[in-house]
């Protein structure tokens, strides 16, 4: 769990770093697409590079779902019988949506790729244009993608600020003044994450990147 | 006080249960909570039901016998307190309070809110101990503890093995039980020799008999009687990751 | 005195001797013991079984000590885990003798601190090898990991316990108890893990198993399931604690219990001293008629804390409303030089006294104030907290009252049992292959026990002492195998299950705890911090009369095969309305004041107890003639070459 999880979060930031090109300009934007399938040439072949952190990415997800499936079952054995009176939540909420928000963290990036990965849900859908598909996808009157876009992204940012810490315990954090630490910066990181992938969708929507 | 409870019955282990309410009348906001149970047993007995079984003992919340789910929290609404510690003023007159019982694949109901708890033992059993027989000891004072190490390995140690941890995880883990013990002996120089082997079986010794496993919510250390901190079980997976690249 | 005919309630048989008991210098008797013991070789040891009931400090480690020395041992207890035995209650903490202050102590000094201390009562040979043995139970707990309280300087912290001179008591906060059971628990959690030790958790012990005139075995009962069924081996070691709950109230745990004991007892066991009590002052008072235990608060509290009443009779108004010169600070009143700090005994009679005079406060007028009012004041409420914080915690929480504002209420409560089983030195029962240890016997308290003095007992008989004896009485084993069709058997099991029928079957309209209650009122009255013969004599007949009504109204629901806690409760019930007999009768023949027995009829004019040493320095061993039959006093006299008896004073 926690060493998929670790390898996911690298990627996220790695993904949020080049979403902020959009900002920069369009050309910049495209550019950037670009590059990310010539990335490791001419050591290795064209969109080599790329599959590689796809595959390792696949791999990262299967694992940490996996993962997850397996604690699931084993909570659900463990408990075999429900409370009559439904436990009170005395933690974290974020630790206790971790599995149904990692489902719809799931679903969402499902859409995700099928929208601005291989275009099929995209309206414009150009791989050679990812700017214009991004313009496209977050429109004005395309309102109800951008909220979709919202709340899951804050459904990622819950999954992040229990399970960057959680990793972090499960790694062996096991001091009191370090645990504070770990889950603020959970947190922040949580909320930047959140902040940087909310800018690009709602800054389409409102009209501030065209 | 006049109060309603919802009481898990239970007759034996096969057994489906159901909860059942009762009115408990004119019960004193002195008593504690396991008195009002006492003072509604005395009333089933003469009215020829069978009367609430329940696991107590000292009552005074060292031995961590007693067990119950109080209106969905281990051991009922008061931090850091045990059951039978907890006094019915701190209920409302006309309140109606669930009591159920640990539930847990590994604690099995043995009758109403009486379960087994063996499972915990089979923990120390695989490893929670230092060996150290009879006769063998050097002098007391042959090696120095930093006080420091040996307050911390007094706090891990003050678990009373209620199993309220796991009642409350969502996962049915059993971590914070076991961590409070890995803590305690590893932090002791004399509990060194067999820190790896300790933290490897008793693991797998938790995971033998049915435990969930931990994914950090933290709901044990909020009802934890003995208030036996979360940390601790960043402390068995550091010595768990250790154990496993020393071999 | 001696109006009554004593002859009513008990006979007079032969005295008792202690063959086992070694003697010459009092320093070597130990060891010299230990060297005259026949030995077994440890191929031999597999061959031989001992059954443990009882698993706290003294049953956890003897069970933990024989299976390393390669016996098979089961054990037994009646909570779900050995980890929960009542040890783990007690707070204070253990008495050694380190000398690791350099104050002066030393294995001498503990034993003469703990003769003196029990009142000149207790045998001399077994207190001094108790001293010995303290100094292996502190290096044997830290080798465990047993978390003792540490100094920076990473060396064990010590402290003055009980008013003592010296800094000798081991401690782990106010979890003493619990710390040195988890290391017994440990040991023994180990030996279950290599199949050594068979462990049988929520089984109860129903009576002793005797064949040719050896204990061989005992009849159980799973908890769980009802089964009743006979274990055999070659000797059996009782562990199985005090009596405290005689009085219903008491600050042991709620299954503690008398039974083990009292079945040995009734097939032949002599008991002795039953009616050694020892009472706590500063415990928190009833509540009410729901009470079900009581709770000790530490001694430590009267350090700083003044007790008073009312000076008027039911005088209901708050303590903040009542004057100054109308409060009775009655310890600072009768005892100038000592206050509020006499010995236990004293604050505990003293604290009965006015409130029998109806000047108690609280719920039916049985408690007395600790008044911090005064402390507060002068250290200021920083330093109170810091000293007794916890304990004003818990207080607050069982009482619902804040005593940093209104004064605490206390009152004694019945806390520890110095009587048990007698055994001779090898703490064998005068019964062959059955042993008794801790809490269970006699033999070192005498009439009193000092702070810090009971993991002591407990662990020293289990750790070291039983595991050296043993071998005497196995080393000619292993005895013939015992069958379940051997008659004996086959009787101990019968009266098990007929006394079970009995109860399921009795069509009764009283609850078990309701004379359990009863019980406990009697001997609080008559049997507790003062006796007198003619409370003495009305208690005899009010529990006669009480265990007639048991046997004819108890109504005990459920079956037999379950888990039936009721049912538990009425065997244990029958056994507590016996012995209380036996403590009462016990406390009749006693006509002197000794340690945890005081007979208002033998005081110095100052109050103080008026021991008579030309005619009571004996030991008192019961034999058990019948439920109806009257009980036969064996005398065991004691000697004192070392300490000789003196009295105290705290005027």
């Amino acid at each position: 769990m926690a060493v998929s999880g670790i390898a996911l979060v690298l990627f996220l930031f790695a993904h949020a770093a080049g979403n902020m090109k959009i900002f920069v300009g369009n050309e910049d934007f495209d550019h950037y697409a670009h590059w990310l399938r010539t990335l490791g040439t001419p050591l290795l072949p064209d969109v080599w590079f790329l599959w590689i952190m796809r595959i390792g990415l696949l791999v990262a997800i299967v694992a940490h779902i996996y993962a997850a499936t397996q604690l699931t079952i084993r909570a659900k054995k463990a408990r075999p019988v429900k409370y009559a009176h439904r436990p009170k939540v005395q933690g974290s909420y974020a630790a206790r949506t971790m599995r149904w928000g990692g489902v719809i963290v799931l679903l969402f990036i499902i859409y995700h790729i099928l929208d601005l990965t291989t275009g099929h849900l995209n309206p414009v859908g150009d791989s050679t244009r990812p700017h214009a598909n991004v313009i496209a996808d977050f429109a004005p009157d395309r309102w109800y993608v951008t909220l979709f876009y919202v709340v899951s992204v804050i459904a990622v940012g819950l999954h992040l600020r229990h399970g960057i810490w959680s990793a972090v315990r499960t790694l062996g954090q096991q001091s009191k003044q370090n645990e504070f630490r770990a889950q603020v910066t959970s947190l922040v990181l949580a909320v930047v994450l959140v902040a940087m992938y909310l800018s690009v969708p709602l800054a389409v929507t409102f009209g501030w990147v065209k | 006080m006049n109060i309603k409870v919802r009481v898990w019955r239970q007759s034996g282990p096969q057994d489906k249960g159901r909860m059942v309410t009762y009115d408990v009348k004119d019960i004193s906001p002195d008593a504690s909570f396991l008195e009002m149970i006492d003072v509604l047993n005395e009333t089933l007995i003469l009215s020829g039901e069978d009367p609430i079984a329940f696991d107590h003992d000292c009552r005074e919340g060292i031995c961590g016998m007693c067990s119950m789910v109080v209106n969905g929290v281990a051991h009922g609404p008061e931090k850091a307190t045990t059951v039978c510690q907890l006094h019915m003023r701190k209920f409302n007159d006309g309140d109606t309070i669930d009591v159920e019982p640990w539930r847990a694949a590994a604690f099995p109901v043995i009758k109403d809110l009486v379960v087994d708890r063996s499972a915990f033992d089979k923990i120390i059993q695989a490893g929670g101990y230092i060996s150290a027989p009879t006769g063998t000891a050097p002098d007391a004072h042959a090696t120095p503890v930093p006080k420091r190490d040996a307050d911390a390995a007094f706090e891990a140690a003050t678990c009373i093995a209620c199993g309220a941890c796991v009642a409350a995880c969502p996962n049915g883990s059993s971590m914070l039980y076991t961590a409070a013990k890995i803590t305690h002996l590893g932090l002791l120089p004399q509990g060194q020799p067999e820190r790896d082997t300790r933290v490897v079986d008793m693991l797998q010794a938790q995971d033998d008999a049915g435990f969930g496993g931990c994914t950090n919510m933290g709901e044990c250390a909020e009802v934890c009687p003995k208030g036996i901190p979360l940390s601790l079980i960043g402390r068995l997976n550091s010595d768990y990751r250790k154990a496993l690249t020393r071999h | 005195m001696g109006e009554v005919n004593m002859t009513d309630f008990w006979a007079e048989g032969e005295p008792i001797v202690d063959k086992a008991a070694p003697d010459g210098p009092i320093e070597t008797r130990w060891e010299r013991r230990k060297f005259a013991a026949k030995l077994v070789n440890p191929a031999n040891r597999r061959k031989l079984t001992v059954i443990v009931v009882g698993t706290g400090l003294a049953g956890g480690s003897a069970a933990a000590t024989l299976a390393e020395q390669g016996y098979r041992v089961k054990t037994y207890c009646y909570q779900d885990s050995p980890r929960r035995a009542h040890s783990i209650a007690a707070q204070g903490g253990i008495n050694a003798a380190k000398n690791y202050r350099n104050d002066g102590d030393s294995v001498y000094r503990l034993f003469y601190d703990t003769v003196k201390g029990g009142d000149f009562r207790a045998r001399e040979s077994n207190v001094y090898r108790l001293a010995q043995e303290s100094v292996n139970i502190i290096d044997q707990a830290v080798a465990q990991g047993v978390p003792f309280a540490r100094e920076y300087g990473g060396l064990l912290d010590n402290r003055s316990f009980g008013g003592t001179q010296v800094s000798r008591t081991f401690y782990a906060r106010g979890q003493t108890g619990q710390q040195l059971l988890l290391g017994a628990y440990q040991a023994l959690e180990r030996q279950i893990g290599l199949g050594n030790v068979e462990m049988n958790a929520r089984h109860e012990m129903l009576d002793v198993i005797i064949v040719d005139g050896k204990a061989r075995g005992i009849v159980v009962r799973d908890m769980v399931t009802g089964e009743i069924t006979t274990e055999f081996a070659d000797a059996v070691v009782l562990a199985s604690g005090g009596y405290g709950n005689v009085f219903f109230l008491s600050t042991n745990a709620k299954g503690c219990n008398v039974t083990a004991a009292w079945r040995a007892h009734r097939k032949g066991a002599l008991f002795a001293n039953p009616c050694y009590t020892q009472i706590h002052p500063t415990c928190i008072p009833e509540s009410g008629s729901h009470q079900s235990k009581l709770t000790l608060m530490s001694e430590s509290l009267r350090n700083d804390g003044r007790v008073w009443v009312p000076k008027a009779q039911k005088d209901t108004r708050k303590a903040a409303d009542i004057p100054e010169d109308e409060r009775d600070y009655y310890l600072e009143r009768i005892y100038p030089s000592f206050g509020n700090l006499v010995p236990r005994d004293i604050a505990s009679r003293a604290a009965k006294n006015v409130c029998d005079q109806g000047r108690g406060v609280g719920p039916g007028g049985l408690g007395v104030y600790l008044d911090f009012a005064d402390a507060i004041q002068r250290l200021g409420r920083k330093a109170v907290e810091a000293k007794y914080g916890n304990l004003f915690e818990m207080y607050e929480r069982i009482t619902g009252e804040d005593p940093y504002e209104t004064p605490m209420r206390i009152y004694p409560a019945v806390h520890y049992t110095m009587g048990g089983l007698w055994v001779d030195y090898d703490l064998q029962s005068t019964i062959p292959g059955l042993f008794v240890i801790g809490e269970a016997n006699f033999s070192d308290h005498g009439a009193n026990r000092l702070g810090a003095s009971a993991l002591m007992q407990g662990l020293a008989d289990g750790y070291f002492v039983l595991p050296n004896t043993i071998n005497n009485y196995l080393a000619s084993g292993p005895f013939p195998a015992v069958t379940e069709t051997e008659p004996a058997v086959v009787e101990a099991r019968r009266q098990v299950e007929d006394q079970i029928q009995k109860f399921l079957s009795n069509d009764g309209d009283r609850t078990v705890d309701s004379f359990h209650r009863e019980l406990g009122h009697i001997m609080w009255e008559y049997c507790g911090m003062e006796r007198t013969e003619e409370g003495l004599t009305k208690a005899i007949g009010l529990i006669r009369a009480l265990k007639e009504e048991f046997w004819a109204r108890v109504k005990v629901p459920g079956k037999g095969e379950e888990l039936n806690q009721n049912l538990e409760k009425a065997g244990r019930v029958a056994d507590f309305i016996e012995l209380g007999e036996l403590m009462c009768i016990d406390a009749l023949h006693r006509r002197e004041s000794c340690g945890g027995h005081f007979r208002a009829e033998s005081q110095t004019p100052d109050g103080e107890a008026l021991r008579h040493d030309d005619e009571f320095s004996y030991a008192a061993a019961w034999e058990y003639f019948g439920a109806d039959g009257k009980p036969v006093l064996h005398k065991e006299d004691l000697n004192f070459e070392y300490v000789h008896p003196s009295t105290r004073s705290y005027k």
